[in-house]
């Protein structure tokens, strides 16, 4: 049985069981007297009976499903001769895929070593007993929780209490995952970060100023030859990034300003459903447009100065990228500037200020805290910006301060390094994870300032 | 006393027209801001547009084919030399082409998937064999941008990619009717392909669809629940707190640090299947719960409490209090908030590259577990492509993105719109 | 002007009727008009969209008098109020209709500059709104947009001078670069008075001024007005009857949109000469 059906054949059994949990309920309850003298209504016995029969044959389901797989290949690898068994981790990874591309019934190239054939023959086996297993276990375990909960209904069972503690526990669980998917992201970058620094010294990563990952693969001469010096990248990534803001917050400004305090009702109830679309556009739709219009463009327009362009100018990421934040921009300082109150501009249209006075010594003033936070989150984003610099920056790293030439950022990294076919453990792929931990510490740092500035500028004007 | 007052004034008045010039800038400069941005995105547009639109239509060539019975072996149909099908037939239209330069040339004129149609022609219907058959084959990319206006005639022949003798071979063809311009289903129907005019976003689509399934299914429970708890249940101590700045800072970090997150633990830890819809989805779905479970406690917080406490007067429980009266009420919202998490699931891409949902596959998937892309991320594998018939249909592909990211979004707005209620 | 009563008809009313009128004839009665007003207003009628909220006010408001304008929430005192220095125009859906003069001329006419309107006609709201910005900064903004001054030094003398009138300089002289939020609610309505009066406006015009603050706040602010009188003429907001017979000469009742009866304020709290008045002031009004 697949697992999906096994998933469907669960749910189907414990809608049985809430079915003959309120049925049995009813029963009771007329026996007793009157459906009155039961504790709960009959659907919480109903819900109870269900959760007794699903809940622990879910919970397993979830166990196997993660467990198997890796049971499995242990099995098969200690049927493996022992020359095999004793390669390096890397190359019995390959010998894994072989067995499980084999059993899978694709065979490609010629592999024809009896032994794998056998390892893959009996992998097929034990995944074919596994799901034998897994599902008789299910439904065993299923059966029996459902008639022990069918069993427990009585008058003075307190359903409705027991199913509401089980319901809390759930939102808590399910609120909870946040908490856990931060862990998770600090584990995951942080071991493989942790290993990479052990080839690379810290300093040499975070002062180092050349950066070519590719050529101390090759050169065999990893930690020594300097060449995971981040210090390119970071320029890059902030100079891009400065770039993007220089255009993204005059603009999306200016406009916010205007729609706030200049617009109309009517262009207002247009305008700002339409930069949530705006801001809904995908970034792969700008890279791709930045790619296409904007680099060639200004490498042209450069051309016809007499000045060199290259053809993936941080200036065009950069624009683009500040084009991409603007809707942002707007829609954080919309927020902001509404909410400083009325009584602020009437206090200052009363003293003879026009429109513009109010809004450059009042409202700003007044909002600038909600303002500052909305940019540095705005700054978070363009720093972890990915698609539009994959597609329209550079991968070479250069140390410069020149707009026109072209420069890689931290995301470009990442995605280089670990997009294709890398074996695990060199330190080219672990450094792609030491940039995404420098990554999420400075975007959280960001974050967690921006968040409480705005929070605190909520607050003020509550 | 009443001079001052008059000096007062005078000054007043006197700076009165500089002010008014500053105020003109100023509005200026925000109208100007707005017009600047709406440029952009115009341009942005147009030239997607102006790129993309001629990707709807192909270009097909009608071969006359003979189905030479000597050709095929009834007991395997595959195997028959469908490519030298083709060949023939071209050879027999232009009969005095010479010489192999010239050949592969005409060979040239139709696309390599022309072969594979013929093979599905026959294995469909074997009784076409030993018969004449017209058949609309597609062109091939290079004669498909010519036919579109995007390769010059004028160029000097070797900059050019198509050559004069084809010219020559594609006017006879238009004369005789037999070089059309058709709508290009095989865009929506075919998987990806190394050739241009046979690739297809429906491999893509597939993808993006199970990916987003799975997103579904688990972010909107589980961020529904949170904010249930989070709002209804929980009390303001620092355990929630810190929940709460845990939730604000996920929906702003990175979306390509959750890519890491995935390769690090689904695919590395727990060794799910790599390249999969699955992963996606999981992906996908620690991704847009900050933006459910957030936008889902604004929906909970704007129904009044007056409701909960109606409830909670009558006798229910606090749980039956927010699954009965709370929760209805919130629904609105917090579908609102769903569909823009999903919209901006199927827009990412930035993670899908890091499991491994960027590589070339061909089919369609069957699957949540069978490897595949996604639409954006097909959109950023074609931008990579040197051909140009790839840009008409990177372009098209982004609208088609677009189409469905403004319906998820214009729903939502849409549905805000209509349920926003006023206590 | 026809549909005014005669002046004579007025003070025959007012001297030989005991009889109040009832409570259906909405006409204005008493001293609505005086002789050398600083502001005049002529069939005022104020809209908000469809709605009317004002309707046909005509009264006059003298040279360094204080006019007190009360009645029930909701009557307009505030929408009216805000007519005079053209606050309205702020409100997109508000449109006003009649004549509003001062010192002669209308200040609806299209060629009346708004700023300078403002510049001469300030105003005091219900709610102390203090910029988020430091005291010095609150005072000063009205003379640096305006271009007052030419020198900080004679800045420095109108935030002075300005804070003394308000009677606030003696509590705030040492912290002048601390921000005006962090004063208590009577010290910010000081703090926007002197504001006000920074301009040095003709007229101010105030909207409840005291209604957030504490008796003794309230006592002080009261003395502020007694004071200003002299230089300015005020027109106040108020819902609290003591403090319009403490502070005011004349007082306007409105009551849902009409102005009902305006008289010498001594008088009219103690002889009003309409039921509706009578009945507001007696408490019999809900
Ligand atoms: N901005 C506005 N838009 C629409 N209607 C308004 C607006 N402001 C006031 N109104 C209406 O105009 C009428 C008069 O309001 P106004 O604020 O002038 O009353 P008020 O006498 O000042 O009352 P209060 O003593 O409570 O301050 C009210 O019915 C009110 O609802
Ligand atoms: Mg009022």
């Amino acid at each position: 049985m697949s697992s999906s059906l096994l998933l469907v054949f669960l749910l189907v059994l414990s809608a049985i069981a809430f079915h003959l949990g309120r049925r049995k309920a009813l029963a009771v309850g007329r026996a007793s007297g009157s459906p009155r003298s039961l504790h709960s209504r009959p659907v919480y016995y109903g819900a109870l009976t269900a959760l007794w029969c699903g809940l622990p044959a879910i919970v397993l389901f979830v166990l196997w499903q993660t467990l198997e797989s890796t049971v499995i290949v242990r099995l098969t690898l200690s049927t493996l001769p022992d020359e095999i068994r004793s390669l390096p981790d890397a190359s019995l990874g390959l010998v894994v895929n072989d067995i499980k591309n084999l059993a899978a019934g694709n065979s490609f190239g010629g592999i024809k070593d009896p032994a794998i054939e056998a390892a893959a023959n009996y992998y097929r086996h034990l995944q074919d007993i596994g799901s034998l297993i897994q599902s008789g276990a299910l439904t065993v375990i299923g059966l029996v929780a459902m008639v022990l909960g069918l069993s427990r209904i009585s008058p003075k069972l307190r359903a409705r209490n027991q199913v509401e503690t089980v319901v809390r526990v759930v939102l808590i669980t399910c609120s909870t995952i946040a908490i856990f998917t931060t862990i998770g992201i600090i584990l995951s970058v942080l071991f493989e970060a942790i290993r990479f620094f052990q080839h690379v010294p810290l300093t040499d990563f975070l002062f180092g100023l050349k950066w070519s990952p590719q050529t101390a693969i090759r050169s065999d001469q990893v930690g020594s030859s300097g060449a995971f010096g981040a210090v390119p990248v970071f320029t890059g990534t902030l100079m891009i990034s400065a770039l993007a803001m220089m255009v993204a917050v005059p603009i999306g400004l200016m406009s916010a300003i205007y729609l706030a305090e200049y617009a109309g009702k009517k262009v207002r109830a247009v305008g700002k459903p339409l930069i949530e679309i705006l801001a809904g556009i995908p970034t792969v739709v700008y890279g791709f447009f930045a790619a296409l219009v904007v680099a060639p463009f200004i490498r042209d327009l450069g051309a016809r100065f007499g000045i060199s362009v290259s053809s993936e100018s941080a200036l065009a990421a950069g624009l683009i990228m500040g084009i991409m934040i603007i809707p942002f921009i707007m829609s954080i300082s919309d927020d902001v500037i509404n909410a400083v109150p009325q009584a602020m501009r009437d206090g200052s249209y009363a003293l003879g200020a026009t429109k513009s006075e109010t809004v450059r010594l009042v409202l700003l003033p007044a909002a600038l805290p909600g303002i500052v936070g909305g940019i540095l989150l705005a700054v978070s984003r363009a720093i972890g910006e990915t698609m539009i610099v994959v597609m329209a920056a550079g991968l070479s790293a250069n140390l410069t301060a020149n707009p026109l030439q072209a420069v890689t950022t931290v995301t470009v990294q990442i995605v280089t390094l670990l997009v294709g076919d890398q074996e695990f453990d060199s330190p080219k792929t672990l450094a792609a994870f030491a940039l995404g931990l420098l990554l999420f510490l400075v975007t959280l740092m960001l974050n967690v300032t921006a968040l409480y500035i705005v929070r605190k500028y909520r607050e003020q004007y509550e | 006393m009443s001079q001052k007052q008059k000096t007062t004034i005078e000054k007043v008045n006197k700076g009165l027209a500089r002010r008014y010039r500053a105020e003109k800038r100023f509005k200026f400069m925000g109208l100007s801001a707005i017009v600047l941005s709406l440029t952009f995105l115009g341009i942005l547009f147009a030239s997607i547009t102006y790129n993309g639109y001629t990707a709807f239509e192909q270009s097909w060539v009608q071969l006359h084919v003979f189905f030479d019975p000597e050709l095929f072996d009834a007991k395997n149909l595959l195997r028959a030399d469908y490519d030298g099908l083709v060949k023939k037939s071209l050879r027999e239209t232009f009969p005095d082409v010479k010489g192999r330069s010239q050949k592969r040339k005409l060979y040239g004129l139709v696309s390599s998937g022309a072969a594979y149609q013929l093979q599905d022609m026959v294995v469909a219907d074997s009784g076409i064999i030993g018969t004449s058959q017209k058949v609309w084959v597609p062109a091939s990319d290079d004669i498909d941008m010519l036919m579109k206006g995007h390769i010059d005639r004028t160029t000097p022949e070797s900059d050019r990619l198509v050559k004069d003798v084809q010219l020559g071979w594609i006017d006879q063809l238009i004369k005789e009717d037999r070089l059309q311009m058709r709508f290009n289903r095989s865009f929506f129907t075919a998987g990806d392909s190394r050739e241009p005019e046979l690739a297809g976003i429906r491999g893509a689509t597939t993808g993006s669809f199970y990916m987003l399934l799975i997103t579904l299914l688990l972010s909107f429970p589980i961020g529904v629940a949170a904010a249930v708890y989070l709002e209804e249940f929980a009390k303001k101590n620092r355990w929630t707190d810190l929940i709460e700045v845990n939730i604000n800072n996920l929906a702003a970090v990175p979306s390509i640090v959750f890519g890491l997150l995935g390769l690090a633990v689904f695919l590395n830890f727990f060794g799910l299947p790599r390249s999969s819809p699955l992963v996606g989805g999981l992906v996908m779905t620690l991704m847009t719960l900050p933006t459910i479970i957030i936008a889902s406690r604004i929906a909970l917080q704007s129904v009044p409490p007056s409701i909960r406490e109606a409830a909670l007067g009558v006798g229910a429980s606090k749980m039956q209090t927010v699954i009965h009266h709370v929760l209805p009420l919130a629904f609105p919202g917090m579908l609102t908030g769903t569909i823009i998490g999903m919209a901006r699931a199927l827009g990412e891409s930035a993670p899908l590259l890091m499991i491994g949902m960027v590589a070339f596959i061909v089919d369609i998937p069957g699957g949540v577990t069978d490897p595949a892309t996604a639409l954006p991320v097909q959109i950023y594998l074609w931008a990579d492509s040197p051909e140009r018939a790839f840009m008409e249909r990177t372009s098209a592909a982004i609208m088609v993105l677009l189409a469905f990211l403004i319906l998820m979004n214009g729903t939502a707005v849409l549905l805000r719109n209509r349920f926003e209620r006023r206590w | 002007m026809g549909l005014y009563r005669p002046f004579a008809e007025l003070q025959n009313m007012t001297t030989s009727e005991s009889q109040l009128i009832s409570r259906d004839d909405r006409q204005t009665v008493g001293e609505q008009f005086v002789e050398d007003a600083r502001m005049t207003c002529r069939d005022v009628n104020v809209f908000y969209g469809e709605k009317q909220a004002v309707q046909n006010v005509s009264i006059d408001i003298g040279r360094h008098e204080v006019l007190a304008m009360i009645g029930p929430s909701g009557c307009g005192k505030s929408t009216f109020l805000r007519c005079l220095n053209r606050m309205n125009d702020t409100i997109d859906i508000c449109r006003v209709t009649g004549e509003i003069t001062l010192d002669g001329n209308n200040i609806y006419d299209k060629n009346i500059d708004i700023v300078s309107l403002r510049a001469l006609i300030g105003m005091v709201f219900q709610k102390p709104n203090p910029f988020p910005k430091s005291i010095y900064d609150n005072i000063a903004y009205g003379p640096t947009i305006h271009g007052l001054t030419d020198s900080n030094s004679e800045l420095d003398a109108i935030v002075e001078s300005s804070l003394v009138k308000a009677g606030l300089w003696d509590e705030v002289k040492d912290r002048l670069d601390q921000p005006g939020t962090g004063l208590s609610g009577g010290q910010q309505q000081r703090l926007c008075i002197a504001r006000a009066i920074a301009v040095e406006p003709e007229v101010i015009l105030m909207d409840e001024p005291c209604s957030a603050l504490d008796p003794i706040a309230t006592a002080k602010v009261e003395e502020l007005i007694a004071e200003l009188r002299r230089q300015y003429t005020i027109v106040i907001v108020t819902h609290n009857m003591q403090q319009a017979a403490r502070v005011s000469q004349r007082t306007a009742y409105f009551h849902l949109g009409d102005l009902i009866e305006v008289g010498y304020t001594d008088k009219l709290f103690t002889t009003p000469r309409h039921q509706l008045t009578e009945d507001y002031i007696t408490g019999r009004f809900g």
